[in-house]
């Protein structure tokens, strides 16, 4: 276990961050994009590549939990206590997130009756029996959880090149392979 | 003694009901169901209305015969979406097709309650061998056969254009049935 006073993230969690960032780039813009689409092969494909996505995001997330409880993060870099408390607050609620909106998508397709199979063969279990006035509750639960996640990633990403540009910190350094801590310029 | 003679004629005549040829439909109790795969995900779906004729002696279902009209449009996917789109052209084109049917032509004992019929069925203008394992079972004055089968999709053009690629829909589709058929009402 690393040093809890080292001012770096592990490798394993730096990798993981960034994993999870891929994937909710991917998910959520296809997401938006293929509910829109006229019923065709390419929709049905997209949807199942969502869900594909979706349930990579929840493995990663279990994984990304319990690094985290077992490598605690380094200590925040100065700044004004409501920043942190900003700052806290926001990662928690996008750890819950991680969780909430794969979970609401896979309750949908069970209550909407399309079980979630995962890359074509793994099939999940259906949590939910088909319901259709529970299915379109789910989808706008589901919609309304993203939407707070792109708020919150707003507020996180804002947060993050406001400490690289302005505050000219480590914030965000020292969330990449190559930082090395004192080297700031 | 005139008593003891009309007990033995009446349960002759049940007997004889019991025997009777199955011959009324009954859609209530009917289901006609299939399982398609999309991206390998099964979807049950379903068929809400059907005809069909039949007359089957319960002591020799092998002598039975069947012919099932399954009305195209009262299809239902498990998903609207694809409801509206499977009427149209490049899936059943219901416009111009309206029914499915299947017509039997015989019924083999396979042994155990179970038999398999074998027919021409014919959708979207296209007609194709099929046979359909089923087992047969009675209660009373009611008959019920209990089978499914596979058919491959596009033998009827089922799914054209860019909808025959089966790696997004898959070719198979399976096809549950279980049609009950009861005995001729008997006359007073």
């Amino acid at each position: 276990m690393k040093d809890q006073n080292s001012p770096s993230y592990t490798r394993t969690a730096i990798s993981l961050h960034w994993l999870v960032a891929l994937l909710i780039f991917s998910a959520f813009p296809l997401g938006l994009y293929m509910a829109d689409l006229p019923f065709s092969p390419v929709k049905l494909q997209l949807y199942s590549y969502h869900k594909w996505i979706g349930v990579t995001v929840l493995l990663v997330a279990v994984a990304r939990l319990a690094w985290r409880v077992t490598h605690p993060a380094p200590a925040m870099l100065e700044m004004p206590r409501w920043q942190r408390i900003a700052a806290h607050a926001i990662h928690h609620l996008l750890y819950i997130l991680l969780f909430a909106i794969p979970l609401s998508g896979w309750l949908m397709s069970s209550a909407k009756g399309f079980q979630t199979v995962y890359f074509g063969v793994l099939p999940l279990p259906d949590l939910l029996g088909k319901n259709k006035e529970l299915g379109d509750l789910l989808h706008s639960v589901h919609e309304a959880l993203n939407y707070t996640l792109l708020a919150l990633l707003g507020a996180h990403i804002a947060g993050a090149l406001k400490h690289h540009f302005i505050e000219r910190d480590d914030t965000l350094r020292r969330m990449t392979f190559r930082y090395k801590p004192g080297t700031q310029p | 003694m005139k008593l003891r003679a009309l007990a033995l004629a009446a349960t002759l005549v049940a007997t004889a009901a019991l025997a009777a040829e199955l011959t009324q439909f009954s859609p209530e109790k009917s289901r006609i169901s299939f399982v398609s795969k999309q991206m390998g995900v099964a979807v049950d779906g379903r068929f809400a209305k059907f005809d069909a004729k039949i007359s089957v002696a319960p002591a020799r279902p092998e002598t039975g015969k069947a012919q099932i009209d399954v009305e195209l449009t009262s299809i239902d996917t498990g998903s609207s979406d694809a409801d509206a789109e499977v009427k149209g052209k490049k899936w059943f084109n219901t416009a111009a097709f309206p029914k499915a049917s299947f017509v039997s032509s015989q019924v083999r004992a396979l042994g155990g309650g179970r038999y398999e019929a074998l027919g021409k069925l014919t959708i979207k203008g296209h007609t194709h061998d099929v046979t359909a394992p089923f087992t047969f079972k009675q209660d009373g004055n009611v008959g019920s056969f209990d089978g499914v089968f596979t058919l491959n999709r596009l033998d009827y053009a089922i799914g054209e254009g860019e909808w025959a690629d089966t790696s997004t829909v898959a070719n198979e589709v399976q096809i549950k049935f279980h049609v009950v058929a009861l005995g001729a009402p008997i006359r007073k």
